[in-house]
């Protein structure tokens, strides 16, 4: 496969069709159907003189890429203005690339089939670390110089939004510009922008978009080192803010999208009408950067959940709504508009309601038998830690009763198979942390044998890495040979047990994926470097390479155990310090501190505010239906989690196996 | 409805064409394509009993990814006591607005009780192999192979299955063969492929050539069936598919 050093001189910029020059292709490649659009759904993009034509990109396959929500937001609200047209690509799989690459065809989008360097803008959906090298490799497939300094005036502008994008600082050299936070009013902004700017100098228009709240432009902020630390990022134009703040969308229910979900033609994951019921989480779960970064909490109305529900349903033909956000559960009423959509006539009947993330208590499984009437195969909980200290540390708080009862309960009401997450690799981890996770699984094993011949159990097991804007943003990462042997000490305690399996992700991704977490500048020459050597799905496990990316730090000088596994200090000036989330610097180090000394924090939805920074600092507050907690639970706060992990009598009489009550010392993993 | 042995369901055969982007779907993917669109349109689709029920459509050959085709079929269960299923002649318009540009519904009857299925019934399918400009050379040494193919007393080929080599002979299935070259200078080959006791897919047809030619489009004019000793099709049409109008590319 021909790759990065030669560049495509065919790939001049063009807006016609490319069709068929692709088309002969595609009789050669695996899973043709995922080039060719024609959704249920696809706009029909007006394009005009003058208008800002976007590109949105979401830089993995298709089938992963399609059911982006985020993406299929932009894309509609966009080709409602009438200054600006949006279509989409994806990352074209290894077989298509190498055709695209010896045919001199470029990268183009699946609505009409143009070319990339066509657009104004190719605007990147980046949800996951591991896909930066797809990035790079789609700017080059577009045919546009992959580094931000060398575009010149005819090329388009190279934009990200997303997660990821509160560490952009690895992708910096790559990028003109970068979005923080909710996307739904700034993407107008810039299309704005872009339209008062119209031929002007690229650093015209840079310094114009430096003044749209949650913009950020890498290339105006100068970078200091002393050596391997990092000293200051400052602003270099008067226009650039000292620190960039992120957007937030106050009310979602000014936001009714998408309005016409797309119907994919082939199959995708996620392939069902998808309704986000809220956005935020104050959980405060201190692993969860997506927690972090959304608050607050902001509900859309119930009445407009079943509307878009009801209506989806009706103009896409599926018979399977999933009700999106951090913890569904939690929505005020959850349960009312559950029975509302299954009870619907206008829902057709027939339909299934599935929850993304099902809450880990009794509470949780009675929805979801509220959901499941029919088939009752698998429960999926996340009690991410196998011991109540090690959940009080990153603020899970989820007792063990209430997971036995969550799992009796499922077992009790016809579900075979449970599958319970677990991250290992965090602070002050202990084995016997680790071990926990075997006892938890066999426990509930014990508690299905009452229900049923065979129950099973999957442990599924990721190694942690630490993320931005998180109270473990300091934390120094577990090295890959402490994950391996933390997993294969858990391994062999799983197989002691029948009925429990275990599944886990390879640790050496997590050394991969903690690079770009929490990387600076200067890891920019690496992902080029592993992207010139071919390092192309590092997500995908067949293809990812470490070996790439250990090579490729070498080359350029750069230590990765000083990058990801080293704590760092309060003092220390972190890589993201002039990007802002809303969250106050000192509530995440207190919190942190909070963490080693193992005490939780309650949900704020429902308790005093603690001042995280992301209400009062924008003069934006939770939205929420009801101010009740919900029922059931340690997870309903302001309960008493003074018990931990001891179960009452009355529970311990129904478990037939010994529950450890699990403090213990902590480990070697702290910071402090 | 249990304890009834049989259900009073309504039988249809629908045709379609398939034609343009929407080749490279596959017939997985157009089942399900076809399963939504029935949903869509409202029809009152039978479902199969069962743990989990399943609306009850029924598909006949599989076209493969990337051919075009006139004459793709399937059949549909409707249940009357789930709601008026409406006039035959009105499926496919009712159909049109829930499919996917390139994929039409041509024509619609009503299936008499006993009417074997399609994966019964069909005996051959007709391909057109729309080869692009063809020169006087080319097209008189296709044409020589043509010839040399229908003299042949047999064709074996090689075929892997189940990780095994067997050898086949190809000649019985090959019912009809012939080349054309148009008024533009594109060279045609048409094939009837025989789909008894096995179907031979149409690559293996290409491959039997010494000139591996490499069509530019492949399309499935026809499937056959034999009705009273006759050859007809599943459905016929009234008036040829009107396929150049609806290309979506």
């Amino acid at each position: 496969m021909s790759q990065g050093p030669t560049p495509n001189p065919g790939f001049a910029a063009g807006s016609e069709s490319i069709w068929g020059r692709l088309e002969p292709l595609l009789s050669r490649v695996q899973k043709p159907a995922r080039y060719i659009g024609c959704e249920a759904g696809a706009r029909e993009p007006q394009w005009g003189p003058g208008k800002v034509s976007w590109l949105l990109v979401y830089p993995d396959t298709y089938e992963i890429g399609l059911p982006n929500q985020g993406l299929q937001i932009l894309y509609e609200i966009l080709n409602e203005r009438p200054d600006a047209v949006a279509e989409r690509a994806y990352a074209p799989w290894i077989d298509l690339e190498a055709e695209l690459r010896a045919h001199g065809v470029p990268l183009f989008s699946v609505d009409t089939h143009r070319p990339a360097g066509a657009f104004d803008l190719l605007a990147f959906n980046l949800s996951a670390e591991l896909t930066y090298t797809n990035l790079i490799n789609c700017i080059d497939l577009a045919g546009v110089p992959v580094r931000a300094a060398e575009r010149g005036p005819d090329d388009p502008y190279v934009v990200a939004g997303g997660h990821c994008t509160y560490n952009p600082e690895p992708l910096a050299d790559f990028l003109d510009f970068v979005v923080l936070g909710d996307g739904e009013e700034v993407v107008s902004e810039i299309t704005e922008v872009m339209v008062a700017h119209r031929g002007a100098p690229r650093e015209t228009v840079l310094r114009a978009l430096c003044r749209v709240e949650g913009v950020y432009v890498p290339s105006a902020y100068e970078v200091t080192y002393e050596g391997q630390r990092l000293v200051a990022v400052e602003p270099r134009w008067p226009e650039a803010p000292e620190r960039v703040e992120k957007r937030t969308v106050a009310d979602l229910a000014e936001w009714p999208y998408p309005k016409n979900q797309l119907v994919p033609l082939t199959e995708v994951v996620h392939d069902r009408l998808n309704v986000e019921v809220f956005r935020g989480c104050t959980r405060g779960c201190r692993f969860c950067q997506a927690g972090m970064i959304t608050r607050p909490v902001r509900e859309r109305p119930a009445d407009q959940v079943r509307t878009m529900v009801a209506e989806g349903l009706r103009r896409t033909g599926y018979d399977e709504v999933a009700l999106t956000s951090l913890s569904t559960a939690d929505f005020s009423g959850i349960a009312d508009v559950v029975k509302g959509i299954i009870d619907d006539p206008a829902c057709g009947g027939n339909v299934s309601v599935s929850l993304p993330s099902l809450r880990v208590d009794a509470f949780g499984v009675d929805i979801a038998a509220e959901l499941q009437k029919g088939r009752r195969t698998g429960l999926t909980f996340a009690p991410e830690a196998g011991t109540w200290r090690m959940r009080q540390v990153i603020n899970k708080l989820i007792r063990e009763e209430d997971l036995y009862e969550a799992v009796e309960s499922a077992y009790s009401q016809g579900w075979r198979r449970v599958k319970l997450y677990f991250l290992t690799g965090l602070p002050t981890e202990t084995d016997e942390d680790t071990l926990g996770i075997a006892e938890l699984g066999r426990n509930c094993v014990e508690l299905g044998r009452k229900h049923t011949k065979s129950p099973s159990v999957t442990v599924s097991v990721g190694g942690f890495v630490p993320k931005p804007f998180t109270p473990f943003q300091w934390f120094g990462q577990n090295t890959v040979v402490e994950l391996q042997r933390k997993i294969h000490l858990l391994r062999d305690e799983v197989r002691k047990n029948r009925g429990v399996q275990m599944k886990w992700h390879d640790p050496r991704a997590s050394l991969a994926e903690g690079l770009m977490s929490r990387g600076d500048r200067r890891l920019g020459r690496v992902v080029e470097e592993v992207w010139r050597r071919g390092g192309t799905f590092q997500e995908w496990s067949e293809c990812f390479r470490l070996d790439l990316w250990e090579e490729a730090m070498a080359t350029h000088g750069l230590d990765p155990d000083w990058y990801t596994y080293r704590h760092r200090t309060e003092d220390e000036v972190l890589p993201w310090d002039h990007l802002s989330a809303g969250l106050h610097k000192d509530f995440l180090w207190q919190d942190w501190q909070d963490s080693l000394a193992e005490v939780g924090l309650p949900d704020c939805r429902w308790t005093p505010c603690y001042d995280c920074g992301a209400c009062t600092g924008y003069g934006i507050e939770h939205i929420v239906a009801s101010a009740t907690p919900p029922a059931g639970g340690s997870q309903g706060t302001g309960q008493d989690l003074g018990t931990g992990g001891l179960l009452p009598p009355v529970l311990a009489e129904a478990v037939p196996v010994s529950i450890s009550a699990g403090p213990s010392g902590a480990g070697a993993g702290g910071a402090a | 409805m249990s304890g009834i042995p049989f259900l009073p369901v309504v039988k249809v055969r629908l045709r379609y064409s398939k034609y343009g982007k929407v080749r490279f779907l596959s017939h997985r993917d157009l089942a399900r394509i076809v399963e939504r669109s029935v949903r869509l349109a409202g029809l009152p689709v039978a479902y199969s009993e069962g743990f989990s029920p399943r609306p009850r459509l029924h598909f006949g050959l599989a076209l493969s990814t990337g051919y075009e085709s006139d004459a793709e079929f399937f059949d549909v269960d409707l249940d009357p006591s789930k709601g008026d299923p409406g006039a035959v002649e009105a499926l496919p318009g009712r159909l049109a607005p829930c499919l996917p540009p390139g994929v039409t519904v041509t024509a619609a009857v009503l299936l008499d009780p006993g009417t074997p299925s399609l994966q019964e019934a069909v005996t051959s399918c007709t391909w057109r192999f729309e080869l692009g400009p063809t020169d006087d050379a080319a097209a008189s040494e296709l044409a020589a192979e043509v010839a040399g193919l229908l003299a042949a007393e047999q064709l074996v080929v090689t075929l892997e299955r189940k990780g095994k080599q067997v050898d086949e002979d190809l000649r019985p299935l090959i019912l009809g063969l012939s080349f054309e070259r148009t008024v533009d200078g594109d060279g045609v080959l048409h094939a009837e492929l025989g789909t008894k006791p096995r179907s031979v897919r149409p690559a293996e047809l290409l491959a039997a050539f010494r000139s591996s030619p490499e069509p530019q489009r492949v399309v499935r004019t026809h499937q056959w069936t034999m009705r009273d000793g006759q050859r007809c099709e599943p459905i016929g049409l009234v008036a040829p598919s009107p396929h150049a109008e609806v290309r979506a590319s």
